[in-house]
Parts: structure tokens; C-alpha cells; sequence
């Protein structure tokens, strides 16, 4: 009895799927599957590729003929997440699939299936610790650095003064520069010949000085570099706190003469504690990831004292072609800074929240 | 249309005044509430901002040294200027007498521009069209969206790169314009959309409400009411997202061919390559990668908070 009358109702089902319209999307999620499946089965992977691309394109043009007028937040915000899924999250999610199978970029072989052995491998290195070691001690010197001489500099530019503005934007210029120019010149300052660093300790010592051939001195260089351009970051959050307390505040505070640090502690520091911690998760994100500026200018040296996780990442995978271990080694360093993120989201809004309050 | 969008900017100037405000707050002006310091701050200021900017000056000032000047010990401060290092980066023959040839920097320093403006061009035009969803739309999940794009734009940048370098292999986009503008494009897209958000958040909706009451469409809406208002706020994110995409080094690094390498890449070959310890050379180079990047951050400088933050942090 069911299938008589099932089969009248499936019928115009299926003619709607086939039916040749722009918004027909349920018809072109069909033939994008069936095409795709067929392509990459029978295609090369160049060409396959080519192929479903230009069905997906078919794909989102059918959902969008389908949600124009209707879903228009839905409509609008689509593409930039189409892209970023395509771009980012799927080969995110495919890195952790391989991150499970033995496989190097070099080698035609097919990927063969090894389970959690990678991560076992990766966790047990000792090498990987190290290089684990060597980055938590660069962020933590660098992030200090930066946290304290950003803090100095925003007291310097906190009060109004003759040419304040032009003198702040030199401050802030090497925030804007690439870390590949700002590495290459520093490679310059600190040539042992040539090198005005070398001179102008020479002028106190006669000898030549050669900072990056210590493990701590190729440290410090790097910390010098990165808190240079780094620090008026720092600066430009915590300006932002000062300027944004209410001056009756210190008014008030100076008629009942309090004194000087205890207006600090009081009245200044609760308006820029959220900025200094914003500034801090964010330079220890960026830290995290430092990668450039030490392969511009140690390279990792002296030895693998400098090296640090993300160059360790870059090596076993483009230098090594061990693949799919790099894939293992990255996702815990991913770990972290998405932890890191979710932290400073937190404390962003809450921020924005206090802000638009009064 | 842009009848009602003048007659309702005129009736109501806050947009203008809000623009005019921040800019007398953002590094606190008159108003700021912090006090009046003289002449004595401005001088040990001048000293710290002497300390910082001394880096960049003294890499302008090797660029214009001869070969002999730039070696010196003890550096030279006054030394004759020379135009011959900007000449080289172009042009210089590779070995001694040999004829001069083109280096490939014209076509490294077009790639940079190419790239980059296509690609934040491309981003600008998604993301914008995304914030004002994410801004005017308020659908479930928004935040979690928001914190998906954001966290892809914070991830380390070389945990991104194996897959696509292996993507990139198969499809055979490694090395061609379209591969690395699309890559740029969702590199800047997080940053497009953030920052954006943030200009659209401040707008008030009374405007549009009106609008759409007297009939406008979505899309009148958004190009006639929305985008005029935000005109200051698409520049800054266009020339945040450029300098962002002119500076980025590890995805041109292993994504670039020979045909389509940008200058970071192909600075980063000249050290320790033919160029050895003619810093004259490399400073060069540099100077000619550094100004526009530093003209622009003068130009910028009340967006900078904004800017550097991805729009987190509005003030």
C-alpha cells in the first residue's frame, strides 16, 4: 500500500531536483558530488581539481539565486566564510587527518596509516623540547621587555607637550616595518667588522665584539630587535588607558593631596590593567609564532640555541620532508595560540563592554 | 538616492563629529585629562624617539654611501651622497667589468604591488560585505564565526602553510599569480573583516531604519547609506591589509616562483648571496621597501590603535 502512494509524491520530488532553475540548489549539490566523485576518479588531480571548483562555483551560485532576499545577513557573510573554509579550515582539518599517516612531500608513495605514532614521536623528542625550551625563554624575555619599556614609554607621552605628535609617530614607525627588513639590517649593526654595535663597544674595550656566537647574546639580539619594534605596541595600548581617565579623577585626588603613587595605583592603573593585559596576550601570541626574524638573523644559531618551535615546524617539514611529522609538531603549537586567542577575545569584550558602559 | 544619503548626513553631522572627536582622543589631545608637561618632556622625548627612529635613519643613510663609505671603521656620519647603490638594485653587472644586466628587482617591486593591491582589494570587497552582515545581522553563532576568523587570522602562519604548499603543488597553483593572490586575499580577509566590524559597529542604524522605511532595498542600504559613512574606515583597512600583504615573508617564501617572487623574498636571497657585504646595496633595497611603509604609518597614525589590533580595540 505505502510504495502506491509513495511513488506519485516521489516523482515530483525528482522532478524539482532535475528542474533547470537558479535556485535549484539541492540539484547542483547533487551534481557537484556525482561530478567531483567522478572527476577525481577518473581525472588527474590538476584536472580534477579544475573540475569541482567550477561545479562548487555552479553550487554557490544555485544558493545564492536561492537565499537572495531572504537570508541577507546569511548572504552577505557566506563568501568570506566559503573562502576562509576553503583556504584555511579545510586544509587545517586535512594537515590533522595526515598528521595520522606516515607520508613525506617528497616521495610519490601513498600515505600509509600509523595512528597516534607522530605525535608519540614528536612528544618524546628530545630535540622538540628543546626547541620548545629556547622559544618560552625568547617570549618570555622579549614580552617582558616589551610590557616594561612600552609601560616607561606611555608615561613619557602620557602629558600634552610641544611636538608630542610628531615625536610619537617616529616612535611608532618600526611597528609598521617587515620583520625580513628589520632582520637584514640588523645583521649589519651587529657585524663584528662593520658593525656599529662592534665599534662602538670597541671604543671601550679595543676588541671587536661579536654578539650572536653565545647562546645568551644571539638571545639578546633577538630580543633587542623584537622589542624595538614591538614595544610601541605596548606604548599605543597603555596611551590608550591613560588618556581615557577622567582628569576630575586627579582633581579630586590632588584637593584630598594624595600622593603621587598612590593616585597611580588608584585611579590610573585600574583603567589601563585591561589594556596591559590585552597587549600581553597579544605580543605572546605573536611571540609564539616568531618565525621571520629569527630566520633572517640567526637562522637559529648558535648551534639550535635560537630556534624556536616555528622554525623547528619549517625545517622538519620543507628542509626534512618528514610531512606529516611537521603536521603532528604544528597542531601543538596551534593548540596554544588558539588557546591564547580564545583568552584575549575574553578579555577584548569584556574591555569593550566596560568602555561602552558609562 | 545619494539625495537622501547627503540630506540625511547633513541632518545629522555625528558621523563627522564622531570622526573629529577620535581624533582629538585617540593620543589624547587638549582634552586628554593627563596634564600639560613643557619643553623639558618634549626634549627627552626627542632623545627616545632619536633612539628608535635611529635604526631606520641610519639604514636611509647607508643607502647612500659609495662601497668604501659603507664599510668604514669608524662609520662615517658625513660622507659624499651617492645615487649609484639605487641604480644597482636594478642594474649592476654580476662579476668585475662584466655588462651591466637587470637584476629582477623591477619585476620583484611590480610583483609586491600586484600582489598586494589585488589581493586586498579582493579582501576589502568580501570582508566589507561580511562585517556589515556580521554588524546589522545579528544571527546565532555570529560570535562563534567571528572567533573562528579571527583565530585563523592568529594561527601561526607556518602551521597554514604545509597543507596549502602541498594543495598548492597538486592543483599546480604553487608559483602563479592566481595562488598567491588567492592565499593573500583569505590572509587578509580576517583582518578586513575585524576592522570593518568595527567601523560599522559605530555607525548609528537610525539612518538606515529610515531608509528602509521609505523603502530602499538591502542592497541601497548598504552601498548608498553604509559605505559613504565608512569611506575613512575602508582606506585605513586598505592600507593596513597592504602593508600587511607587502611585508608578509614565509607564504611568498615557499609559495612564490621565479616569475611571481616578492621583495621580501628575493631581499632575503641577496643576503649572503651575490650582494655578500655590499650593505650599501641591501640598504638600498631596503630604503626603497621601507619609506612607502613609513609615509604611510604618518598617514595613519589615528587609525594605528585600530589598526594593529585587527579592530579589537577601538579606544
Amino acid at each position: 500500500m505505502t510504495t502506491i502512494t509513495d511513488v506519485p509524491e516521489a516523482v515530483p520530488a525528482l522532478r524539482k531536483l532535475i528542474a533547470p532553475r537558479w535556485n535549484n540548489w539541492p540539484g547542483a549539490l547533487v551534481v557537484f558530488v556525482i561530478g567531483t566523485a567522478l572527476a577525481i576518479a577518473l581525472l588527474e588531480p590538476k584536472f580534477s581539481f579544475w573540475v569541482s571548483a567550477a561545479l562548487a562555483v555552479l553550487f554557490a551560485a544555485t544558493v545564492v539565486a536561492n537565499a537572495w532576499g531572504r537570508y541577507t545577513g546569511g548572504l552577505l557573510v557566506a563568501p568570506a566564510l566559503a573562502l576562509l573554509f576553503v583556504m584555511n579550515i579545510f586544509p587545517l582539518l586535512w594537515s590533522f587527518g595526515l598528521s595520522f599517516f606516515n607520508y613525506r612531500s617528497n616521495r610519490a608513495r601513498a600515505p600509509t596509516w600509523v595512528g597516534l605514532e607522530n605525535y608519540q614521536k614528536v612528544l618524546t623528542d628530545p630535540d622538540i623540547w628543546d626547541r620548545l625550551h629556547n622559544t618560552i625563554i625568547l617570549v618570555l624575555m622579549t614580552v617582558t621587555t616589551q610590557m616594561v619599556v612600552g609601560f616607561l614609554l606611555a608615561l613619557l607621552f602620557s602629558k600634552q607637550f610641544p611636538l608630542r605628535r610628531y615625536l610619537l609617530i617616529l616612535v611608532l614607525t618600526p611597528m609598521m616595518l617587515s620583520y625580513v627588513a628589520v632582520g637584514a639590517f640588523f645583521r649589519y649593526y651587529y657585524d663584528p667588522t662593520f658593525g656599529l654595535l662592534s665599534q662602538a663597544v670597541r671604543l671601550f674595550t679595543g676588541h671587536p665584539f661579536i654578539l650572536m656566537n653565545t647562546v645568551w647574546g644571539s638571545r639578546i639580539g633577538i630580543v633587542f630587535v623584537d622589542a624595538w619594534m614591538w614595544s610601541p605596541f605596548v606604548m599605543l595600548l597603555v596611551l590608550a588607558g591613560l588618556v581615557s581617565v577622567p582628569k576630575y579623577l586627579y582633581e579630586a585626588a590632588a584637593i584630598d593631596r594624595v600622593p603621587k603613587w598612590r593616585q597611580f595605583v588608584s585611579i590610573t592603573f585600574p583603567y589601563i590593567r585591561g589594556l596591559l593585559l590585552l597587549a600581553l596576550l597579544f605580543r605572546t601570541i605573536e611571540a609564539f609564532k616568531l618565525f621571520d626574524l629569527v630566520f633572517l638573523l640567526t637562522n637559529g644559531g648558535p648551534g639550535t640555541a635560537t630556534e624556536t618551535i616555528a622554525l623547528k615546524v619549517y625545517r622538519v617539514a620543507f628542509e626534512n620532508n618528514r610531512t606529516s611529522e611537521s603536521t603532528a609538531l604544528a597542531y601543538i603549537l596551534l593548540f596554544t595560540v588558539i588557546v591564547l586567542t580564545n583568552l584575549y577575545l575574553y578579555f577584548a569584550n569584556q574591555r569593550a563592554r566596560e568602555v561602552a558602559a558609562p | 538616492m545619494t539625495d537622501l544619503a547627503q540630506d540625511v548626513a547633513g541632518a545629522r553631522p555625528a558621523p563627522v563629529a564622531r570622526a573629529l572627536r577620535i581624533r582629538r582622543v585617540r593620543f589624547g589631545g587638549a582634552a586628554s585629562g593627563v596634564g600639560h608637561a613643557g619643553w623639558g618632556r618634549t626634549i627627552a622625548a626627542a632623545i627616545v624617539s632619536f633612539i628608535y627612529f635611529f635604526p631606520v635613519f641610519w639604514i636611509i643613510l647607508t643607502a647612500f654611501k659609495t662601497y668604501e663609505d659603507a664599510l668604514a671603521v669608524p662609520a662615517k656620519f658625513f660622507f659624499t651622497p651617492t645615487l649609484e647603490n639605487f641604480v644597482q638594485v636594478f642594474n649592476r653587472s654580476f662579476s668585475a667589468g662584466a655588462q651591466a644586466q637587470n637584476t629582477g628587482f623591477t619585476l620583484y617591486f611590480f610583483n609586491s604591488l600586484f600582489i598586494s593591491g589585488v589581493s586586498v582589494l579582493l579582501a576589502l570587497a568580501i570582508g566589507a560585505m561580511a562585517a556589515f552582515g556580521f554588524s546589522r545581522y545579528p544571527l546565532k553563532g555570529n560570535d562563534t564565526y567571528l572567533f573562528m576568523i579571527l583565530t585563523t587570522r592568529m594561527l601561526p602562519a607556518i602551521v597554514v602553510i604545509i597543507p596549502i604548499f602541498i594543495m598548492f603543488r597538486v592543483t599546480g597553483l604553487a608559483g602563479t599569480y592566481a595562488g598567491i593572490i588567492g592565499l593573500y586575499t583569505v590572509f587578509n580577509l580576517p583582518f578586513a573583516i575585524w576592522m570593518m566590524k568595527s567601523f560599522f559597529d559605530e555607525l548609528s542604524p537610525d539612518v538606515e531604519d529610515a531608509a528602509r522605511i521609505d523603502g530602499s532595498s538591502d542592497v541601497r542600504v548598504f552601498f548608498k547609506i553604509c559605505l559613504p559613512q565608512v569611506w575613512a574606515g575602508l582606506a585605513a583597512t586598505a592600507v593596513f591589509g597592504l602593508i600587511l600583504t607587502w611585508n608578509e615573508f614565509l607564504f611568498a617564501l615557499l609559495l612564490s616562483g621565479v616569475e611571481t617572487r616578492t621583495v621580501p623574498v628575493a631581499m632575503s636571497q641577496t643576503i649572503g648571496g651575490d650582494i655578500g657585504v655590499r650593505w650599501g646595496l641591501l640598504a638600498a633595497i631596503e630604503t626603497l621597501f621601507l619609506v612607502p611603509v613609513i609615509i604611510v604609518t604618518f598617514a595613519l597614525q589615528n587609525q594605528l590603535l585600530r589598526g594593529v589590533t585587527f579592530g579589537t580595540i577601538k579606544r
